[in-house]
Formats: C-alpha cells, structure tokens, sequence
C-alpha cells in the first residue's frame, strides 16, 4: 500500500477516526439480541414509530424539496438583494443545536406563538401533533438539499440553459427540461441527505411535537424512551436506523462515484 | 424598418461596446476581431442573453430590444451554437435536436422527423440514437448544429463553433457548416479566428476592434484589400493604413510606399497592402526596377510552413513582414534587433483608398 506521498505516520489518526466512529457502531450490532429481533421490531410500539417516521419523514422530505430547489437556484444564479443574509439564515439549523430549533418552532407555532396565535383561531393547531414532526423535520433537513442544489448548480452555470432558451424553450420548459434532469444527481443525493437527517431527526422534535405514540413519537424518540425501560428494544430499532441511514449513504456514494467514472 | 435578418444598433458602455451590425436574411457573415474585441458581446445582444443600456436590435423587421421593447431569448427565433456541443446529456441524438422543435409545440412524431432530417443534413443520421457520451467531439458538434437548425431560426448565431475540434474533424464539420448554412440559403453569423472558416462559410466579413464595427465587406474585397490591421493579419498580407502622398504612393509615419500607378490623388485615406512574399531582406539597397525600401528592425523570426517569417518595425513604428527560405536567411546570418531593409517591387503593392 502507498500513501501517495504522505509520510507514513498520517494512517495512524486516519485509523484513528475510522475507529472512532466504526467501534461503537460495531459495539451497537455486537449487543443486538438477533434471536428476538423479529419481535422487538414487531411490537406495536415499534410498529408505530417506524411507520410514523417514515410518514413524516417522505412527507417532509417532499416539502423540503418543492421549497429548496427553487431557493437553491436563486443563490446559485441571481443576484438576490440580501443573499448572504438569506444563505446565513437559511443554513442556521445545520450549526444550531436541535432543541434550539425546536424551541423556535414551538415559540412560533405554539399556542402563544407569533403564529401560533392566529392559526388557533383558524382552529388550527399545530404543536404536539404530527404536522409538528413534519415541520420540525423539514426545519433541520432544509439546509442539506439546499447546498446540495447550490453547489451543483454554481458548478454546472447556465451555458445548457441559455442555449435552450434560444432554441424556443421559456423559462418554465427549460427548468424542467433542461435544468432539473441536469441537477437530477446533485438532487437525488440532496434529497437523501435530507431524508437521512429527517429520519435521525431528535431534539427539535421532542421540544416542538412532544413524544406520543403513533402521533409524535417516531424511531429515535421511541430509541430514547425504550432504552430505560428495554435495552434491548433499543438496540433493535438501532440497529434498523444504522442500515436504513448506511443504505442512503451508499446510494448517494454510488451516483457520485459513477458520475466520476463517466467523466 | 430594415428587411435585414438581424439589425444591431446598441451599446453597452461598462463594457466599452458600441456594435452596428446588419446581417441580411441569406447570408452567412464572418464576425471576427481579436479577444475581448467585443463579439461575444455582440451575440449576445442579438440572442438576447443581454440588454443593450443604448439603442436597438431588429430582428427580420420586428424590434427585439431598445427603449421599452424587448423580447426574451426563447421569443426571437434566434439559435445558438457555442464553441462547446452542451448537449443534454439524458436525451439521445434525435431528442437534443427535436428538443427545440418541441419546446415550440410541434407533436412528438413530427419533431423526431424533423430531427432526422436535421440530423441527415449534417451527415450524423446514424448517430440518431446514441447519448452524447457516446460521441466524439466531432459528432457532438454535428447534433449541435442540427439542434441550432431544427426550430427553422430566422437566424443562427455560432460562436467559434470549430475551435475545440483537432484539425481534421474541424475539417469535416467546415464542409458541413458551408453546406448547411451558406448552400442552404441559411442566415448566420459566424464568430471565429480561422481564416479557413471564413473563407469557406462568409459571404461577407465584419471585422470588430475595441467593441466597434471597424471594417465590414464582401470576404473576398476584404481579404485582398483589407483596411483594418485584423483583416490584415487574417489574410496575412502586410497593411499600410496612411494617406496618398501622389503618383500611386501611400505616406504612413515616415514612411511612403508606391503602387505599380504613377498618378493618384494627394491626400485622403488611403492603404497600401502586400504579401510577405513579396518582401526580400537586404542588408544594402539593391537598384533594379521600381521598388520600395524601407528601413527596419528585426523584431522577431518564426517558423512559417517552409518559410521564415522575419518581423520588424520602422522607426515611425509599422509592423511588417516578409517570408524568405532558410536558405536566404542563413546566408544573410540574421538577429532579432538587427537593422536590415525590406525591399517590395512597386508592381506587388496594392494601393486602394481607406
């Protein structure tokens, strides 16, 4: 094996960090109890927060995506009046701790909230229901679609774009028939990100939409609560949030590397 | 109102361009000038991807642009072929080209026909199913220009279309460009450094400098008788831009040079043009028949094919050039910075007014 140059001693804190991550996910499937798997997973408390995680996951994953795209595209290619406050705010929930952002939402859409006020008397009411997961979820996922977009689009300019524009295509044509399948990788990468990030999604959740079965509580509340009570539940639905989330890392890799060979 | 295909009078002062262009409908005009001349800029106000801040663009008698018209790119009928293919790399061959018939709302079946057809005149109808990673350079330009042709443009605009191609596919693309514009009746503009591409695909050369129309003509009257130092360079003939000094003679700086006419007019513009190799180095002035001498510093010697070219300046500072074998310039043992003489017969310049 060579190190391309690098002096030898670098393997030992690139060994370091693999370990660093890699032993204690190692040490999560060496504890997971295969024989009662099947019904750990299959309990009607488990039931119910997987399938509420993956509702309000793909339901906010799609809001992420009808609202991103579109603000993506502005900062990558428009002189927007007030960009980098836009980019700043937009990008705020990556660095922000999640109960920080749940606390916001709450504040905003809660009974007292800014908007929460208005909405009740619409008798519309948000926190501590499912919408609340969903909006919770999209708040924290927002950013990664977003600079997935950017960036490709920043990288990719407009050259396909103006060329169809002279062929006849308005605006509307060439975004969904030139932009969009051009940016079809960087999107679907994005997206997974920002999946990935809504499944795992935690502090912004419990804060703003509380924690109640089949409503609010999805896997990794119900992670949290079951690992008083049932270790090994825990460790179960654990184990099922590793392979989902390495299965989307794989799949985002995947397209990335073949773009690379294809080049 | 202009009957012209494209009729540009606009500026764009922040970028120092100030561009009146005509192209009339059927003909293929060469726009050329050194980088940064201000021909990109003059595409793009024609295809709209930029507003003129002064005066107005036409295109085939209705205003495209100017003060409160303006017409968006996708509405002009204008097509643009870039230096690179930019394919859509997710349709096949056939759908790049009907991509544009179909964005106008032609039907499926008809566009896929029209696509062929395109694809048939620029030879690449077997290449109808292939994604454009699976062509070549050559090939992708090919679709490129069938794309550009297959909404039926008023006029097609092509930015350097064979420069990122190696010599032999610009080859082959040339003869196809001069079939499917220049034979076919098609209007163009052509952006280009290549004086094969002009003469193949212009009917009339427009020659930009410092964001102005400074020469514009028929190619051929261009050509031989250029009176912009570009065009000059372009056919690679040697410019004298001065005034007529009598008897057939040009006076530029300190420097006259005779034409083969013994009368003439005194004064006014005029330009005495010869080739290269039609200049003999000397150290010493030879006698013989009529023949200009003029006195020159090397300035530098370059390979050209068999030739060398030997550069040098005057003392009132014009460029010239002259071609002589090896042979001639081994035995005269020449420098860069030597002082040596350019000699011309007068019956080998051309004078012309400017």
């Amino acid at each position: 094996m060579t190190t391309a140059g690098l002096p030898r001693w670098v393997l030992v804190p690139a060994l370091a960090g693999v370990l660093l991550i890699g032993v204690p996910v190692a040490g999560t499937l060496l504890r997971v109890p295969w024989a009662e798997l099947p019904a750990l997973l299959t309990s009607a408390a488990s039931l119910d927060a997987l399938w509420l995680s993956l509702r309000t996951s793909a339901a906010a994953t799609l809001l992420v995506v009808v609202l991103g795209v579109p603000l993506a595209l502005l900062l990558a290619w428009t002189d927007l009046p007030g960009a980098r406050v836009v980019r700043t705010v937009v990008l705020l929930p990556l660095v922000l701790p999640p109960v920080v952002s749940g606390l916001a939402l709450l504040t905003t859409f809660g009974r007292r909230g800014l908007l929460g006020r208005q909405l009740e008397v619409l008798g519309i009411d948000i926190a501590f229901t499912t919408t609340a997961v969903v909006l919770a979820q999209a708040f924290v996922a927002l950013p990664f679609l977003v600079l997935s977009v950017e960036g490709a689009a920043r990288t990719a300019g407009r050259r396909h774009e103006v060329v169809a524009a002279t062929l006849g295509a308005g605006p509307t044509t060439v975004l969904r028939r030139v932009t969009l399948p051009l940016l079809a990788p960087a999107l679907a990468s994005g997206t997974a990100l920002a999946f990935a990030r809504c499944l795992g999604e935690f502090g912004a959740t419990l804060t703003f939409a509380g924690s109640l079965q089949g409503v609010t509580r999805t896997l990794p509340l119900e992670i949290y609560l079951q690992r008083e009570t049932d270790p090994d539940a825990a460790i179960a639905l654990s184990l099922l949030l590793i392979v989902l989330a390495a299965a989307l890392v794989i799949a985002t890799q995947g397209r990335g590397r073949r773009r690379a060979g294809a080049r | 109102m202009s009957a012209a295909a494209l009729s540009l009078d606009a500026a764009v002062p922040e970028r120092g361009v100030h561009v009146e262009l005509d192209v009339p409908a059927g003909r293929v005009v060469a726009l050329v000038g050194a980088n940064g001349a201000g021909k990109s800029t003059a595409l793009a106000l024609a295809s709209g991807t930029l507003r003129p801040a002064q005066g107005d663009v036409w295109v085939a008698g209705r205003q495209v642009a100017g003060p409160g018209a303006w017409v968006p790119p996708h509405r002009r009928q204008i097509s643009l072929c870039a230096q690179e293919p930019l394919l859509l790399p997710h349709l096949d061959a056939a759908g790049n080209v009907a991509f544009g018939p179909r964005a106008l709302g032609t039907g499926r079946a008809q566009a896929r026909q029209v696509a062929l057809a395109r694809l048939e005149e620029v030879g690449a109808a077997h290449l109808a199913g292939r994604r454009p990673r699976e062509l070549s350079g050559g090939q992708q330009q090919r679709v490129a220009i069938a794309r550009a042709l297959a909404p039926e443009p008023r006029l097609v605009l092509l930015d350097e279309p064979l420069a990122a191609l190696d010599v032999d596919a610009a080859a082959e693309l040339r003869q196809v460009l001069r079939r499917a514009l220049r034979q076919a009746g098609r209007t163009a503009v052509v952006v280009t450094h290549s004086l094969l591409d002009v003469l193949a695909l212009a009917d009339a050369v427009v020659v930009m400098e410092d964001g102005h129309v400074v020469e514009h003509g028929a190619t051929a009257q261009v050509l031989t008788r250029p009176r912009s130092g570009f065009a000059a360079r372009l056919a690679g003939v040697n410019l004298l831009l001065g005034e007529h000094a009598g008897h057939g003679a040009v006076r530029v700086g300190g420097d006259v040079v005779h034409g083969p006419g013994d009368d003439g007019p005194t004064g006014g513009a005029a330009a005495a043009a010869f080739s290269p190799r039609a200049v003999a180095v000397h150290r010493e002035a030879p006698g013989g028949s009529p023949r200009n001498v003029l006195a020159v510093r090397v300035t530098g010697l370059e390979q050209q094919g068999a030739l060398v070219r030997v550069r040098g300046e005057s003392a009132s500072g014009n460029r010239l050039a002259a071609d002589v074998t090896p042979a001639s310039l081994a035995s005269l043992g020449l420098t860069v910075g030597e002082e040596v003489l350019f000699v011309v017969k007068a019956a080998e310049v051309e004078v012309y007014p400017a």
